[in-house]
């Protein structure tokens, strides 16, 4: 069925044809909108749900958790500092192997307060054992969705389906919808294994985890982690089937011979991959890597990606303040450690589009450019850089 | 039916033996006593704030609930508990499970006056078919005895500890329960456990069957935080009812009601002398500490009373 829509309403629609049990939420911009529509769903009595208007975000996953530990399945909605708000509680759903699912909206951390895009708040919780997928537009947002509860389920893991804010979630564009039977059967009931109102099997939930229990219990997660790289893979294979539309870990774009690379996150890939096509004909061999899947993190791929290319810049929408460039890059440096030295790009961190602040085709120019000279002159100047920021001569202006 | 103290005992006990909370510590006894009111064939889902009730009592792989239990956090469990019972309406709409559930969250002064207020506050507004039963201990016991906002001033706090300059804590008791009925809520109550419980267990029992959000302020006593002997438990209790330090009243779809009201209201020095923390007051030139604490019960006495009918 084509139709057009915001990533917000994308996700929304998704949601409603779904129709899980619970929703705990509360609004924050960029997100809103989708308890918004959701509840016009309720309203109209298109979904069963019940829909719990709580009066924080701490309060819709402490909601969440309390419905997914008692059987139902359960879903919210946020953005930058309602997600920073749950953080705590983030951690406790994971421990407590909950497969909530999560619609993030991704929009800078307060610190000035500002409303637009970056990575900040889902990068912040990168390490609270959520797996996390990320969007570079409505129709990825909106698939992702629909594979968020077959992912999560099986895992018992949470799950945080992102997309940027305002960038994809308030720009209406050409959208391809499942039908609402297929999407029925492909997400299926929820049918947990125990759950603290199934009958005569009383349920303990959120133990004192002592000293010598608390680290099984960490390890456990993290093989449920390591694990759900396959069923990720399992499930968008069949994805595929229903859709004819294929996702992996990561996209690669034009990386078959590419000399020069951006490694990247969310909308922005759309406008590197514009850059890289223009550059290409120009007879520059210039590729994308997309990061689809952030947690569990896509080390193999990352690194047979990048194999052979010459120089590539990992590009963050989020400041680490590590003083050595954002955690995309800390990573994907990381995972090539196993390469030859031969096969070994010349790598760089580059800082990017906090804030809202925009990225176009001529910034990625001006980085493939920076590239180039890089790989011509055989090592890296500055590891670590910024992008577009007034008077920062280290940083690449574009 | 007429209440009997040993037909209750010898009803299976909900809230299991061998947990780890102190001797002479009023929690346990309160949670023991809010559960025998739940009718012996329904089921129950039990919930816990962070406190020394979860941590003494769900020690991984060891529960003392014979019902299904979570605990989640220590501010949320007014919201996560909301979270539990709308799954189950959810769940019996579609015809998942037709058993009887009830929903009763614990959780200490610390996870309910304070950190979990806003929580608290916004279930009860919400109006979720639960009990949220407060047991109040008047300071963070679990972390060892810091001051709360439901500490009584005067009271000698490891964060309001009594020095040449300080007197112990400064301001009065929060009055919680009355926040609650001004929610609005069905039905709310103060109390404590005395005699033959008869007074704790009916009021749970009708926090439990009575429709919607429900609140119960049990006042427990903590012998380390208090500073009595662990078998004064009953004596503290009680005397902190006959002075009018806690008073027992229920507010039924917003009318107040006395449960109890002194033969004799004694002075607030025989609930004082007895416990550790207000040791300083009986210091000679602190006279004026046992008037003012005098001067303050009086004063809420007579409000309350004002507005019972």
């Amino acid at each position: 069925m084509r139709d057009r829509m915001s990533g917000n309403e994308a996700v929304a629609f998704a949601m409603k044809q779904i129709d899980p049990d619970v929703m705990g939420a509360f609004p924050i911009t960029p997100s809103t909108e989708i308890p918004q529509y959701f509840s016009k769903y309720i309203a109209d009595g298109e979904v069963h749900t019940e829909f719990v208007a709580v009066e924080s975000e701490h309060s819709a996953m402490s909601t969440c958790i309390g419905a997914s530990a008692a059987g139902a399945r359960a879903i919210t909605a946020t953005s930058s500092a309602g997600l920073a708000y749950m953080w705590e509680l983030l951690y406790v759903a994971a421990s407590s192997r909950l497969p909530i699912v999560m619609a993030v909206v991704n929009r800078a951390l307060t610190g000035p307060i500002n409303i637009n895009n970056d990575h900040s708040d889902s990068m912040g919780c990168r390490d609270s054992g959520w797996i996390q997928i990320y969007a570079e537009n409505n129709q990825e947002v909106y698939d992702n969705y629909i594979q968020a509860m077959p992912i999560a389920e099986h895992c018992r893991l949470p799950i945080m389906i992102c997309q940027d804010g305002f960038i994809t979630s308030h720009a209406v564009e050409n959208i391809e919808l499942l039908e609402d039977d297929k999407v029925r059967s492909f997400v299926g009931e929820y049918d947990p294994e125990h759950y603290l109102l199934k009958k005569d099997e009383p349920l303990a939930v959120g133990p004192y985890g002592i000293s010598p229990y608390y680290m099984e219990i960490k390890k456990a997660q993290a093989e449920a982690m390591k694990e759900s790289r396959a069923r990720i893979y399992e499930v968008a294979e069949a994805f595929a089937k229903m859709s004819g539309r294929s996702y992996g870990m990561i996209e690669e774009y034009m990386m078959d011979d590419a000399d020069f690379a951006v490694v990247l996150i969310g909308s922005s890939a759309g406008t590197a991959k514009a850059a890289a096509r223009g550059l290409r004909e120009a007879g520059v061999k210039a590729g994308v890597v997309k990061v689809r899947v952030f947690r569990p993190f896509p080390w193999e791929e990352l690194r047979d990606a990048l194999r052979g290319v010459k120089a590539a810049a990992v590009m963050d929408k989020s400041e680490g303040f590590s003083g050595w460039g954002g955690p995309l890059f800390a990573e994907t440096r990381a995972a090539l450690y196993d390469l030859e030295e031969s096969a070994r790009p010349l790598l760089q961190s580059l800082v990017y589009g906090l804030g809202g602040r925009d990225v176009t085709v001529s910034t990625f120019e001006a980085i493939y450019e920076d590239l180039a000279r890089t790989a011509k002159a055989g090592t890296v100047e500055h590891v670590y850089r910024h992008v577009g920021v007034r008077g920062d001569e280290e940083g690449i202006q574009g | 039916m007429t209440y009997k103290l040993k037909d209750e005992l010898n009803k299976k006990e909900r809230f299991a033996q061998g947990h780890r909370l102190c001797a002479g510590c009023g929690a346990g006894v309160a949670v023991s006593a809010v559960l025998r009111a739940l009718d012996e064939e329904d089921r129950a889902v039990v919930s816990n704030a962070t406190s020394c009730l979860e941590v003494s009592t769900f020690i991984y792989p060891d529960t003392a609930y014979e019902d299904s239990y979570i605990h989640s956090a220590f501010e949320n469990a007014a919201a996560m508990t909301g979270g539990v019972e709308t799954a189950y309406r959810v769940l019996k709409k579609c015809g998942k499970i037709d058993e009887n559930f009830k929903f009763i969250c614990f959780g200490g002064d610390g996870g309910t006056y304070d950190i979990g207020l806003q929580s608290l506050s916004g279930a009860m507004e919400r109006g979720h078919d639960m009990v949220y039963v407060c047991y109040d201990n008047e300071a963070y016991m679990n972390t060892g005895i810091q001051r709360s906002s439901a500490t009584p001033r005067f009271a000698d706090a490891t964060t309001t500890p009594v020095g040449t300059k300080s007197y112990g804590k400064t301001q009065n008791k929060k009055d919680l329960t009355a926040i609650i009925a001004a929610h609005g809520v069905p039905y709310a109550a103060q109390t404590t456990m005395l005699g033959n419980f008869r007074d704790i267990h009916e009021k749970a029992h009708r926090a439990i069957y009575t429709e919607g959000p429900c609140f119960l302020n049990v006042l427990a006593p903590c012998p380390r935080g208090w500073r009595y002997e662990m078998d004064d438990l009953a004596e503290i209790c009680r005397l902190a009812v006959d002075t009018c330090v806690w008073p027992l009243y229920e507010v039924v779809n917003g009318k107040w009601h006395l449960t109890y009201e002194p033969r004799t209201k004694l002075p607030i020095s025989d609930f004082l002398e007895k416990q550790g923390r207000f040791a300083h007051m009986f210091r000679p030139g602190n006279e004026w500490m046992i008037e003012d604490a005098q001067q303050y019960v009086d004063e809420k006495w007579e409000q309350l009373l004002a507005k019972c009918e």
